[in-house]
């Protein structure tokens, strides 16, 4: 597969449609599911995760799919393509970057269903929606485990549920996420009282590129931490409260920032809009920080001229891999500086001269 | 009666222990050397019994105390103490082979130690053939009682036909 093909298209999560889009980017859901009788993939040898691979993969082609899920070896990618299919969401930097030997992820042609193969778990199944959609979600990958469980079968245990590598995954194997856009909670220093209220309720706050990740551009991912003893409608049901009262609580910030101070925020994104348009070089993080600054006052209504779906091509363009990408050429860190300025110049210009 | 050690059931009984809790009476019969092992009698001279040994041997608790951090998996030959140190463990049959301190860890993590989610189809199955195969063997059994052979090994087919089936 030529992953260049990949690159005009947004992929489900950054469609910017859904369901609470606002404040909700995506919603994700993903299961960790072992092959029976073998040894876990962190203690696999060569033939075992060989094995695991071909079987895993034999089993995605044949399975009876809604979309078909062309596999990619990672192992025989170049180190750019697995950067651009972290910087997608479709595998983990783990998967990219830390982990050796045969493995590698099938993905439909949305982008919106991807399962990882030989991760820290044989078979890592993941879903994805815009905006705000655990029951489509879990509808769609209970159906895809079904479809893969009638084929493969998994490590399961009567007392602990489903068998995974790290005791934190076992029993459902079930981890819920719902990327949020929470800029106004930002501006009136609420995040850590939110996040703090979370914590006491066992869920976790993680930066955009999950476990360890900084959050930049005001986006965080809320998943559940517990998956032995609740059932997965439980869970999920758990995160949606919690999604409920966090949209409230920046909806009502927002109206604050309206409210109270609707110059200065019309002036911060004036000046945003002003830096991407002119700069000529800028990092990814002042990038990210501006693009929310710019999603902000467009769903503040300060800016008309901007499809919101903008914000999403210029943020997933402008990762590190999509602009050498967009390039066609590998560019160390000043001269990615440079081409990620001259790209945002040129698409800011074209937004202009079509406004007029 | 009690002239045969409980224990081993090989040496005459020569310590004899009576408890009472909660207006039960409890009691258990040992040869010396059985007494001894148990920790019940002390090394060398003196005669005062060890209470903490006596208290464990009835109420049934194991003395001594397994070292949790040398428990190993037969499967893939994990151990423990390897596990807690690397957070991952190296196949599903760890999860037995630990069991036993695995439960507070989980208890930990998760708070529950039960799952309660989803269960894959063939499990599901597996568990009603088990449980058709226990009905099974209570009626061989009382076929058995009754003499009623022919009823007891028809049973016995139908249940090596279960097993078989669960098997594939």
């Amino acid at each position: 597969m030529n992953l260049d093909s990949l690159l005009p298209n947004l992929g489900e999560w950054l469609k910017g449609t859904g369901p609470e889009s606002d404040v909700v980017i995506s919603t994700r859901i993903r299961l960790a599911r072992n092959l029976a009788h073998y040894p876990f993939a962190g203690r696999a040898n060569l033939a075992q995760k060989t094995e695991i691979e071909t079987r895993g993969r034999e089993c995605l082609t044949q399975a009876q799919l809604p979309a078909p899920l062309p596999y990619v070896s990672v192992a025989a990618l170049p180190t750019l393509d697995r950067q651009f299919l972290v910087e997608r969401q479709l595998i983990s930097r783990e998967l990219a970057n830390v982990l050796e030997g045969p493995r590698g992820v099938a993905f439909d042609e949305r982008e919106s269903v991807s399962v990882m193969v030989n991760e820290e778990d044989h078979l890592r199944l993941q879903v994805m929606r815009s905006g705000l959609a655990l029951d489509e979600a879990w509808a769609e990958i209970d159906k895809l485990d079904d479809a893969l469980e009638a084929r493969l079968r998994f490590a399961f245990h009567e007392q602990f549920g489903y068998l995974t590598a790290c005791p934190t995954n076992v029993g459902t194997g079930m981890r819920g996420s719902v990327m949020v856009h929470l800029p106004a909670l930002g501006i009136t220093k609420q995040i850590e009282k939110v996040f703090r209220a979370l914590q006491k309720i066992n869920l976790v706050v993680r930066g955009l590129y999950g476990e360890g990740s900084r959050a930049s551009g005001d986006l965080y991912q809320i998943s559940n931490q517990v998956t032995l003893g609740k059932s997965e409608s439980r869970v999920l049901t758990e995160i949606r409260e919690v999604i409920a009262m966090i949209l409230q609580y920046e909806r009502s910030a927002r109206q604050v920032l309206i409210r109270e101070r609707r110059q200065a925020e019309h002036d911060r994104v004036a000046r945003a809009l002003g830096t991407l348009g002119s700069a000529t070089m800028i990092t990814s993080e002042e990038t990210m920080e501006l693009l929310s600054a710019v999603r902000l006052g467009i769903h503040l209504q300060l800016v008309d001229n901007i499809p919101a779906n903008l914000v999403n091509q210029l943020f997933i363009q402008t990762q590190s891999a999509h602009l050498q990408k967009l390039m066609g050429t590998v560019l160390d860190g000043e001269e990615r500086n440079a081409a990620r300025a001259r790209y945002l110049r040129a698409k800011l210009r074209e937004l202009d001269a079509n406004s007029r | 009666m009690a002239n045969i050690c409980q224990r081993c059931h090989a040496r005459p009984a020569t310590v004899h222990l009576t408890d009472i809790v909660n207006k039960k009476k409890r009691e258990l019969h040992l040869c010396e050397e059985c007494a001894r092992e148990q920790q019940l009698i002390p090394e060398g001279p003196g005669t005062s019994l060890n209470l903490q040994a006596l208290v464990s041997l009835i109420m049934g608790q194991p003395t001594p105390e397994v070292d949790p951090g040398a428990l190993i998996c037969p499967t893939c030959g994990l151990q423990y103490a390897v596990f807690r140190a690397e957070g991952r463990f190296g196949c599903p049959d760890d999860y037995d082979a630990f069991r036993s301190v695995l439960e507070p860890l989980l208890e930990r993590i998760h708070r529950g130690t039960q799952h309660t989610g989803k269960f894959p189809r063939h499990e599901a199955r597996r568990q009603k053939l088990l449980a058709e195969t226990e009905a099974l063997r209570g009626e061989l059994a009382a076929a058995v009682a009754a003499e009623r052979y022919e009823e007891a090994a028809r049973l016995r087919d139908r249940i090596r036909q279960k097993e078989g089936a669960d098997e594939s």
